[in-house]
């Protein structure tokens, strides 16, 4: 097989699987009576065009990237988290409950110390699933899902009760559940616009997962466990330990992602603030090949959908529920073709028959 | 039951994985009453053949001929409807079903709607067994019954779907040897009806079975005709394309001092029965003490006690004098045991991780690969390099993913591991199941000049021929005991046989 063989097939399956998702994508919105290019201009391209859209798509990139990091080494060391959502909340919650206790502790200790307290609830929100796995093999998707639902409920509860804001306090039912506004001495300075200094945070953070990862010799036996548990258990490896201790991890990056995300963009906790990243960051992970490198590319492409997901109704009048099921579309239809590319017998088959025709015509 | 197969002929078959020949031009013919052996190394296409056959795997070329007419198979439906059964390696049944059970999952004509009438199934099972005289049990559960008796079954399964036409991958490799030479004598009588191909590189079998063999050397017939016209060495020197003369334990040495002591030694299995009953065994530095026994004896529970990945309920296991019962696999790994386990692609090696990283599975916090927790790639790739070359391991390079290796080559990056780290002692389960000659040769040398050294092995075994050849002292292991621990010279094949079976002297 000759190597521009390879990059044709490559490139070959590339185009056929982004023609296929934009056909699929343009058939729904054909079929809601959208204007199909419209559509595709504003989600696809708009966001791109000045910087301040720019910083939007970015703004939501840097959470993404976070959880996904942190669903990386669960991933990696065998254990699938799916509860990143409540992780996060759980990080917002502690997050907020240190900048309300301590407004005037100067921002140097104070922002750090928040920082850590999110840190410290997602983790113990990851250690509860997997310390269940490693001592009980309870399932972690079980497990992770649950604690989605009380992370979810403790921090709407939080919410309308010892957070809640004393302006709100008087309206009720009818106000927006959330905290007052942080002291600015827990805030993260921003670059533009609403882009905030979490992007860097988040870049070395992808950084330093990748030096733990696959150049030190923890992240050699999560791996390992990972990979293999049984292989690991007979090399000596505690397994069981590097299972919780990567959940702990993976927990801490959705709680700081949460943390960074309040200290940066909103200021306060709101309800519904979590806004799906949780989950989506699992999409992110696997879409970025579970490597912090292919991730921090993934997080902005998908901070790129969700963003235009939010310009389509006021442009083209496309409903974001719709921009969802293309989003779903356009992913699948990706992995789908991901999954193509690996599979070398498919290619082999295919070169022997197109060879097989050249001979023949020569 | 449709007519016989008086014919089976398979013709140029070729067939392409990615990078290999699997099938190379491969023809065979088969008979009516004829048994074929089909023998070659692993990795020389017996059972890719054989999955053609099966309808498992389209040809790329050639074509199946049955009774002289083309047949085209696009699954192993069409395989069985057109009369062929297949006996895999590894059984297929359900096992807390009962025998009548397995056999009516397959047996779809005592399928009606929402109705399965399995009184016709037993009465079906009953009839086979008695034309066979494959005595099988039809009430009995899968797991009550013996490596041997699930074979029969299978047998029994595969005729009673209606095959005429028997393919066997490597029947014997489970069975002791008197229900090898029970199973010989079943399959010579049912020549009289059906023919057979059976898969093997056994050659006692062959010759005592077969009337032609078909050699297969990296997916080519090297070699086809009439088994009695030559001998096993013949027939083995063609298999491998040169002569093997495996090493044999001849050097004579003073024993040594007991460097592991088990005594007395209790564990449970999985299935929370009793594996282990009061096991006791002595091994002294310098010797090989083979444990020979049939699979599922205790020999997984007492590697695994031994390496602390099993609960040990009572008695003791001492190692130079310290007690290690119940230490964790990282104590027992630093107290210098060596182990090559059962299952080298899931307990041997990380399959997904590259050589490099799986030679220093157990290592990579000693001061040699990392400081600090940091990895030092540098000190890890001279490691590989070195060790590839020392023990012959064939791979495209040290970054190629284990689990992508041959099995042979698989065990040579395990056996580098373990031996290249120096240790006290050495656990060998298994440690050529599977293999061809030239793999086994170069572990034999290996385990032969480890002993030399003075390091004391434990060889756990099913292959008689292996533990004769390397083992000082012969133990066989039978339902959690030692039945008897015979001298090397005092061990005959028979006498082994006997004893494995669970007979007393």
């Amino acid at each position: 097989m000759t190597r521009s063989f390879k990059i044709a097939f490559k490139i070959a399956i590339i185009l056929i699987a982004a023609l296929a998702a934009v056909l699929i994508a343009s058939i729904i919105l054909w079929m809601i009576g959208a204007d199909v290019g419209a559509t595709f201009y504003t989600i696809c391209i708009v966001p791109l065009t000045n910087s301040l859209h720019l910083t939007e798509v970015l703004i939501r990139a840097i959470p993404l990237c976070i959880i996904a990091l942190g669903i990386t080494v669960a991933y990696r060391s065998g254990i699938i988290n799916i509860g990143a959502e409540g992780q996060m909340a759980m990080g917002i919650l502690a997050f907020t409950g240190v900048a309300l206790a301590f407004p005037s502790v100067p921002r140097p200790l104070l922002l750090p110390l928040a920082l850590i307290a999110a840190v410290i609830g997602g983790g113990i929100w990851g250690f509860i699933p997997g310390i269940l796995k490693a001592k009980l093999n309870v399932s972690e998707l079980l497990s992770t899902v649950m604690l989605n639902y009380i992370a979810a409920q403790f921090y709407s509860l939080c919410l309308r009760t010892i957070y809640l804001d004393p302006a709100e306090q008087g309206l009720g039912a009818a106000g927006t559940p959330q905290s007052m506004r942080l002291t600015d001495n827990v805030w993260i300075g921003r670059i533009s616009g609403r882009l905030h200094y979490g992007l860097i945070i988040a870049l070395v953070l992808a950084f330093l997962i990748f030096f733990l990862m696959w150049k030190t010799t923890i992240g050699f036996r999560m791996r390992a466990a990972g990979a293999e548990a049984r292989a690991a258990r007979y090399g000596g490896i505690n397994v069981a330990f590097y299972v919780a201790l990567a959940m702990v991890i993976s927990g801490a990056f959705s709680g700081l992602a949460g943390g960074i995300e309040i200290a940066g963009v909103h200021r306060r906790a709101i309800e519904g603030v979590t806004n799906n990243y949780g989950f989506s960051g699992v999409v992110v992970a696997l879409f970025g090949g579970l490597h912090p490198f292919g991730i921090v590319p993934a997080s902005f492409f998908f901070g790129l959908l969700i963003y235009g997901a939010t310009l389509a109704p006021s442009r083209v009048g496309v409903p974001a529920n719709i921009v969802q099921v293309m989003q779903g579309v356009i992913i699948i239809v990706i992995v789908t073709a991901q999954m193509v590319l690996s599979n070398t017998y498919f290619q082999d088959r295919l070169w022997r028959r197109i060879s097989h025709r050249m001979k023949k015509e020569a | 039951m449709e007519g016989k197969i008086t014919e089976l002929r398979m013709e140029h078959i070729t067939k392409r994985f990615p990078g290999v020949l699997a099938s190379d031009d491969i023809s065979i013919s088969v008979g009516e009453g004829e048994v074929l052996a089909l023998v070659g190394e692993n990795g020389a296409g017996k059972t890719t053949l054989m999955n053609i056959l099966m309808g498992l795997y389209q040809p790329d070329e050639g074509r199946i001929l049955i009774n002289g007419s083309e047949v085209r198979f696009r699954g192993p439906e069409d395989a069985f409807n057109a009369g062929l059964g297949m006996v895999h390696q590894q059984y297929m049944l359900v096992q807390n079903m009962t025998v009548t059970e397995n056999i009516a999952l397959g047996y779809k004509k005592a399928w009606q709607p929402f109705r399965l009438s399995l009184s016709d199934v037993r009465r079906r099972v009953v009839e086979i067994s008695e034309r066979y005289s494959l005595s099988v049990n039809p009430d009995a559960y899968i797991w009550q019954l013996s490596v041997g008796e699930q074979q029969r079954v299978e047998l029994v399964k595969t005729l009673c779907l209606g095959a005429r036409f028997l393919i066997l991958d490597e029947p014997t490799s489970a069975l002791t040897p008197q229900e090898t030479d029970e199973l010989i004598a079943l399959l010579k009588n049912m020549t009289s009806e059906l023919s057979i191909i059976f898969i093997s590189h056994k050659l006692q079998e062959v010759k005592a079975l077969s009337n032609k063999v078909s050699i297969l050397r990296h997916g080519k017939v090297v070699f086809s005709g009439n088994t009695d016209e030559h001998s096993s060495q013949d027939i083995a020197a063609m298999m491998t394309g040169h002569s093997i003369e495996l090493p044999k334990n001849v050097d004579k040495t003073e024993p040594g001092n007991v460097v592991l002591s088990i005594k007395d030694l209790c564990v449970m299995s999985d299935r929370k029965t009793l594996a282990l009953n009061h096991l006791s065994l002595d091994i002294r530095e310098g010797e090989i003490v083979g444990l020979a026994g049939v699979s599922g004896n205790g020999q997984r529970e007492l590697s695994e006690a031994i390496n602390g990945l099993r609960h040990v309920e009572s008695g003791s296991i001492s190692f130079f004098g310290k007690e290690i019962a119940n230490f964790t696999p990282r104590q027992v790994i630093d107290e210098g045991m060596g182990y090559i386990p059962e299952e080298r692609n899931t307990e041997g090696i990380v399959p997904s991780f590259s050589i490099r990283e799986n030679f220093v599975l157990k290592d990579v916090a000693e001061r040699q690969f990392s400081d600090k927790a940091i990895v030092k790639k540098k000190a890890l790739d001279e490691y590989a390099e070195t060790l590839v070359k020392d023990f012959d391991v064939r791979c495209p390079g040290i970054n190629t993913a284990a689990g992508s290796l041959s099995g042979g080559n698989i065990q040579k990056v395990i056996l580098a591991r373990e031996i290249e780290r120096k240790p006290r002692f050495l656990i060998a389960v298994y440690p050529t199941r599977g293999l061809d000659l030239g793999a086994v040769e170069f572990i034999h040398q290996q385990l032969l000049a480890i002993r030399r050294e003075g390091i004391g092995v434990l060889l756990i075994s099913e292959e008689l021929d292996e533990i004769m050849d390397l083992s000082d002292r012969i133990a066989v292991i039978y339902k959690g005991s030692i039945q008897k621990v015979l001298e090397h010279d005092e061990a005959t094949r028979a006498r082994l046989g006997v004893l494995m079976a669970g007979v007393s002297e």
